[in-house]
């Protein structure tokens, strides 16, 4: 997609999801929409901000793009540890986690939890494939656990801080390690176990610059790419018998 | 001022300094002992974290510059039997093809690591044992003289094959079967090893075909250049595993080390070398064999599914 054609998906987006806030008792938008990835990209830190009107909390779901993840187990046979086992899910999301003003299992029901997807326990991994039913908790909980090791989805909640009784904000880190894609972040407004107000905000993590364009043109352009790279490294070589060749 | 560069195909941010080191370790060791040191690459570049996957195709991309780079000296001194060397690449290339699409099926099974590390055990061992064997009993005859030098090579059944071709270079009347098969075993290896095949094209070389010692390496060096670069474009058409800015790093590091490599190896006698070189390719295969027995810190892996 060009970047015209994002921005304008983008700001469309914006505009549909900011509709239902009802009565504007909630406002909440991200301090940008962009994360680049740069050759010198060290993870990044993203601000939630908005406001609240006639009090109650707020809860935050920042969910990464989706992808088919593999998850596998090794046993041991003949001494050495191969993997012999694997359950495949089919909607895993690349990045997970909450933010809340308190404990989610006192401000959020848990009906509304389920419906929503808030927290990892409710998230909804379907494996495909082929499968056995009794095998699919282990490998469900091993690639949460494996994705929490990788700071991709959270250990517990992280905090929203309230700034009087209508400011809040939200520190969202991002680790170096962040899959590329779009990013949804959805904030709830909660009152007494009711959801009175949601806004659903954009965020697109992508590559960009020079790493961007070597990815892209690894992709769209694979013989091409290939030729490139033998050359480049041919030429390399070959610059390199010259440089000591007097030396 | 920090020196990470994130890595575009591997998707990683490593320390430049890490990675010219390496590329100066291996060019070290390869201007010292003579060979391309793919063999070493690979495992190097797991240690530190780059995917399986992609340790093989970068280091397949690095060993075309790095071969290249080898090949010009001997080239200047007559020393390459090209006749010899694109019958080699022949069955390099198709031996590639097969290597890449075994690769792809490996990965997509999710058997692609064991059968990198697996098979790197077997060879390195097999490999290191069988030099350590030669070169201290070379060191043991050196210290008694006297000692009648070995025949060339024995004349054995493979000599009876058709197809006989003459390598006037090489000073040999064989069949083409002969380094056509064995450029097919390279082939497949480089496509799933990420290895120029130098340590094994050398011996079998001199062992197998029975070519004179002054025309191995210029020769081994020249089909290393077209199975590296037939492997790379390859991955990068199937698997999508090359990653440029990676290779080229290493290659930067190795073209320096080689210099440095080639003038300490010629002031080191041969056999010594050959028992250094065969403990650390003794080394590396012990420390891949552990990493395969030892029990995982976490027997399940998480990772996106290939298509």
């Amino acid at each position: 997609m060009t970047r015209t054609g994002l921005a304008t998906a983008f700001l469309l987006s914006l505009f549909l999801l900011a509709a239902p806030a009802r009565a504007q008792q909630l406002v909440a938008d991200l301090n940008t929409h962009l994360v680049a990835i740069t050759t010198r990209f060290n993870g990044a830190e993203v601000t939630l901000f908005g406001t609240i009107e006639g009090g109650g909390d707020v809860v935050a779901v920042v969910r990464g793009p989706e992808r088919e993840t593999v998850v596998r187990r090794k046993s041991r046979n003949a001494g050495i540890w191969l993997n012999t086992r694997s359950v495949s899910f089919g909607n895993a999301p690349g990045f997970y986690q909450v933010f809340a003003t308190n404990p989610i299992d006192q401000i959020v029901p848990a009906s509304l939890r389920q419906l929503n997807e808030i927290g990892v326990d409710e998230l909804k991994l379907s494996p495909v494939g082929r499968f056995s039913h009794e095998e699919v908790p282990d490998f469900r909980a091993a690639l949460i656990e494996d994705l929490q090791a990788e700071g991709l989805y959270g250990h517990g909640t992280g905090r929203v801080e309230m700034r009087g009784d209508k400011l809040f904000r939200a520190t969202l880190a991002f680790p170096p390690n962040v899959p590329t894609g779009t990013y949804t972040v959805q904030v709830y407004l909660l009152r007494k176990g009711d959801m009175v107000a949601a806004q659903t905000t954009p965020l697109i993590i992508s590559q960009t610059g020079i790493e961007a364009d070597i990815n892209e043109f690894s992709a769209d352009q694979a013989v091409l790419y290939g030729v490139v790279a033998v050359l480049a490294a041919a030429m390399a070589g070959w610059g390199a018998t010259l440089l000591f060749r007097n030396a | 001022m920090d020196f990470e560069i994130y890595l575009p195909i591997a998707q990683v941010t490593q320390n430049v300094f890490v990675l010219l080191a390496i590329g100066l370790v291996m060019g070290f060791l390869s201007g010292m002992f003579g060979v391309g040191g793919g063999f070493l690459l690979t495992p190097l570049l797991i240690f530190i974290g780059i995917p399986e996957p992609v340790a093989v195709a970068s280091s397949a991309n690095q060993l075309v510059g790095a071969s290249l780079s080898g090949v010009v000296s001997h080239w200047r001194r007559g020393n390459v039997d090209f006749k010899m060397g694109t019958v080699l690449v022949v069955g390099g290339i198709i031996g590639s093809l097969g290597g890449v699409q075994l690769f792809s099926l490996l990965r997509r099974l999710g058997q692609i690591d064991l059968v990198i590390s697996l098979s790197y055990v077997i060879l390195l061992s097999t490999l290191g044992t069988m030099m350590m064997i030669e070169s201290v009993g070379a060191v043991l005859r050196a210290s008694q003289p006297g000692a009648r030098p070995r025949r060339l090579h024995q004349h054995s059944w493979f000599h009876r094959l058709p197809f006989k071709m003459r390598f006037r270079r090489s000073k040999l009347y064989i069949s083409a079967l002969l380094p056509l098969s064995l450029g097919f075993a390279i082939g497949v290896l480089s496509a799933i090893l990420g290895i120029g095949g130098g340590f094994l094209v050398v011996p079998a070389m001199i062992y197998i075909l029975g070519m004179p010692a002054s025309v191995v390496p210029g020769t081994s060096l020249f089909q290393t250049i077209f199975i590296t670069a037939s492997a790379t474009i390859l991955q990068a058409v199937t698997n999508q595993t090359v990653d440029l800015p990676l290779a080229l790093i290493i290659l930067i590091g190795g073209v320096v080390g080689v210099q440095y490599g080639t003038r300490f190896g010629a002031r080191m006698s041969g056999e010594y070398l050959r028992v250094m070189l065969a403990a650390v390719i003794l080394a590396v295969g012990a420390k891949l064999l552990f990493d395969l027995t030892v029990p995982p810190d976490n027997i399940f892996s998480v990772a996106p599914r290939i298509e």
